[in-house]
């Protein structure tokens, strides 16, 4: 299996993740975008000294994944690639910040250390909850979503499209470069000499599948936009489930839980 | 360099939304003006092309090392520099939505370092001027728009991924939150995104010649007709607007990297601070002399000890500090285990049943 033939497998493991019938895949789209976007912008907001508050912030990511049954082996499959980029650069933190901060036992840690640990956290939680909103939206219905906060069309529908002929086309360059690499033995990549043509040839075809789509649309009634199928209406039990979950992120954002808890043991 | 969210202040990252949502509403206003619904499908089926041809990974010869392209460029050369920033914003959401690749929060400035220059700065300040300007006029009609093409892919492409690049390392100075100096990062990150974009516009040259060579009513200002080709513009004018782009790019970066990392970091630092603004009046030749390019240690060294100052915050507001918030958090990773383990014992029982 080829990389994009990898990358087209990943695509319809998201699809079929995000049509699971777990309680949180039963929550209107609106409501997951709105509480994903207040997640991340809470944790975002944390000092770069405050490590015992954000460390609370994990129990938003733990519970959707366990209530939605989306495992968390996927998401740090997914994260392979990313992971590295956050870490090399908060890498440099502890050599410019070496003010002791905490003193464990007779090892001090300094601040350097704690901003890069905070900066790590930060990283991956926010990618968790991005992560969950995909793994538990279908990407149709989270179309539908942001043209209800009014989204232009003209990007919606470009969105929605695209992400359709993601498929078609990596499907296509798989193809492709299979057939280069089967007339090219041993060779890493593609050739400089041949870097115009494939691109070219595989842009030309895609341009006139194109107009066939557009064409093909025409045919079906396609005005200018979309009509999207019946979503979900939000209930109370969406509104309660946004509302619930920021309450709880400002909350905790302003209450230290782990250092409430932790006065509670030791003085 | 998709940004990843934990490098942005929120601050930064709501402004970066702002400015990239403005140049989108704009383009999306201009599109509907130009009112061809049959571009649609055209912008999504190239889009869904660039994000699939971002995945093949070419050899670069000598090196052993290989690169992918960004496509801005080429979008923008095919599309026109609106459609073309539009495909990109696609582009970079669903990378960010499905791979991860770049924060959510971070997309507004993912968009504005990867797509605003790509395809508002490459196409009206490179690629048009030069298309439409006469340089090379006189290796004949042909020959002379295929020399055009590929200097404006090399030239686009290098100048926007300059400018990407230098936004990165501005945004995240900017957000404060990892500790490297401006200039040191700045030092890293321009060179490699030089190679990066020579290589992104050797690839976007070969495939824009492509297009050319077998379907040239494809490409935006090209002209078509087998006539000589009527500029709009003379060689002068295309020539001084170029040497301007150049001048501003390549002197302003250059000055920034190497004249005084520590004068610029405390104009963007230390606004705020009551001691900073001062020193922000310094006369700037003077303070940019004693300071040499070789002197980067030095400098970092001053710069350490400075930041205590205005980088840390009271210890009272460092939660960090007490031990017994390292005791809670331990305790919160404890409660959060047992929810692991609570729902997988319920899910076991759900099976069973």
């Amino acid at each position: 299996m080829n990389k994009m033939e990898k990358a087209l497998h990943e695509l319809a493991e998201m699809d079929e993740l995000a049509a699971g019938t777990s309680p949180i895949h039963g929550l209107c789209a609106p409501a997951k975008l709105l509480t994903t976007i207040a997640y991340i912008a809470v944790v975002l907001s944390f000092g770069k000294y405050q490590l015992s508050g954000l460390i609370v912030m994990v129990l938003y990511p733990v519970l959707l994944f366990q209530i939605s049954g989306v495992s968390v082996g996927s998401f740090f499959y997914k994260l392979r690639i990313v992971l590295p980029l956050v870490m090399a650069v908060g890498l440099f933190n502890p050599i410019f910040d070496r003010r002791i901060l905490i003193q464990i036992g007779t090892v001090g840690v300094s601040g350097g250390v704690i901003s890069m640990l905070t900066l790590m956290i930060k990283g991956v939680f926010c990618l968790m909850a991005s992560y969950l909103l995909m793994a538990t939206t279908p990407i149709d219905v989270l179309c539908a979503a942001l043209r209800k906060f009014h989204l232009p069309a003209t990007l919606v529908t470009l969105l929605l499209l695209t992400y359709r002929y993601i498929g078609v086309m990596t499907e296509e360059l798989a193809v492709m470069t299979e057939a280069y690499a089967l007339r090219a033995p041993g060779q890493k990549g593609i050739h400089v000499s041949a870097w115009g043509s494939f691109l070219g040839q595989l842009l030309l075809r895609s341009m006139d599948r194109a107009e066939e789509l557009y064409n093909s649309m025409l045919l079906r009634g396609y005005h200018q936009h979309f009509h999207y199928a019946p979503v979900k209406k939000c209930t109370g039990k969406d509104a309660a489930f946004f509302l619930g979950c920021t309450a709880c992120f400002l909350l905790l954002r302003f209450v230290d839980l782990a250092q409430l808890l932790g006065s509670l043991f030791v003085r | 360099m998709h940004m990843a969210d934990a490098l942005l202040a929120p601050a930064v990252a709501a402004t970066m939304y702002v400015a990239s949502g403005t140049a989108a509403g704009i383009s999306i206003h201009k599109l509907k003006k130009e009112d061809d619904p049959a571009k649609l499908p055209t912008m999504a089926v190239t889009a869904a092309l660039v994000f699939a041809g971002q995945m093949i990974n070419y050899t670069i010869p000598g090196t052993g090392s290989s690169g992918h392209m960004c496509g801005g460029m080429l979008l923008s050369a095919l599309l026109g520099p609106q459609a073309g920033f539009l495909s990109m914003v696609v582009i970079l959401t669903i990378q960010c939505l499905l791979f991860g690749d770049g924060g959510l929060m971070a997309l507004g400035a993912n968009i504005w370092n990867m797509a605003f220059y790509g395809c508002f700065v490459g196409y009206y300040l490179i690629w048009r001027p030069i298309m439409q300007g006469k340089l090379f006029a006189g290796m004949g009609a042909k020959a002379g728009q295929r020399a055009r093409i590929i200097l404006a892919s090399i030239l686009g492409c290098v100048i926007t991924l300059q400018l990407g690049a230098f936004s990165v390392v501005i945004e995240t100075s900017l957000s404060g939150i990892t500790e490297l100096p401006f200039g040191a990062f700045l030092a890293l990150m321009q060179p490699i995104h030089l190679a990066i974009g020579l290589v992104e516009g050797l690839i976007t040259a070969a495939v824009l010649v492509f297009v050319y060579e077998s379907r040239p009513e494809l490409l935006r200002d090209v002209d078509t007709s087998d006539k000589a080709v009527s500029a709009k513009r003379s060689l002068k004018a295309t020539i001084a607007i170029l040497a301007v782009v150049v001048l501003v790019v390549g002197g302003g970066l250059s000055l920034l990297a190497s004249g005084n990392p520590d004068g610029l970091e405390w104009a963007l630092f230390g606004n705020a601070e009551e001691g900073y603004s001062e020193n922000m009046g310094l006369d700037e030749e003077s303070f940019g002399v004693s300071s040499a390019a070789a002197d980067t240690a030095g400098a970092i060294q001053e710069k350490t000890a400075l930041l205590p100052d205005y980088a840390f915050p009271e210890s009272e507001s460092a939660v960090g500090t007490s031990f017994s918030g390292v005791v809670g958090s331990a305790l919160v990773a404890g409660v959060a285990v047992l929810i692991c383990l609570a729902g997988g014992f319920f899910r076991k029982k759900k099976a069973g049943a």
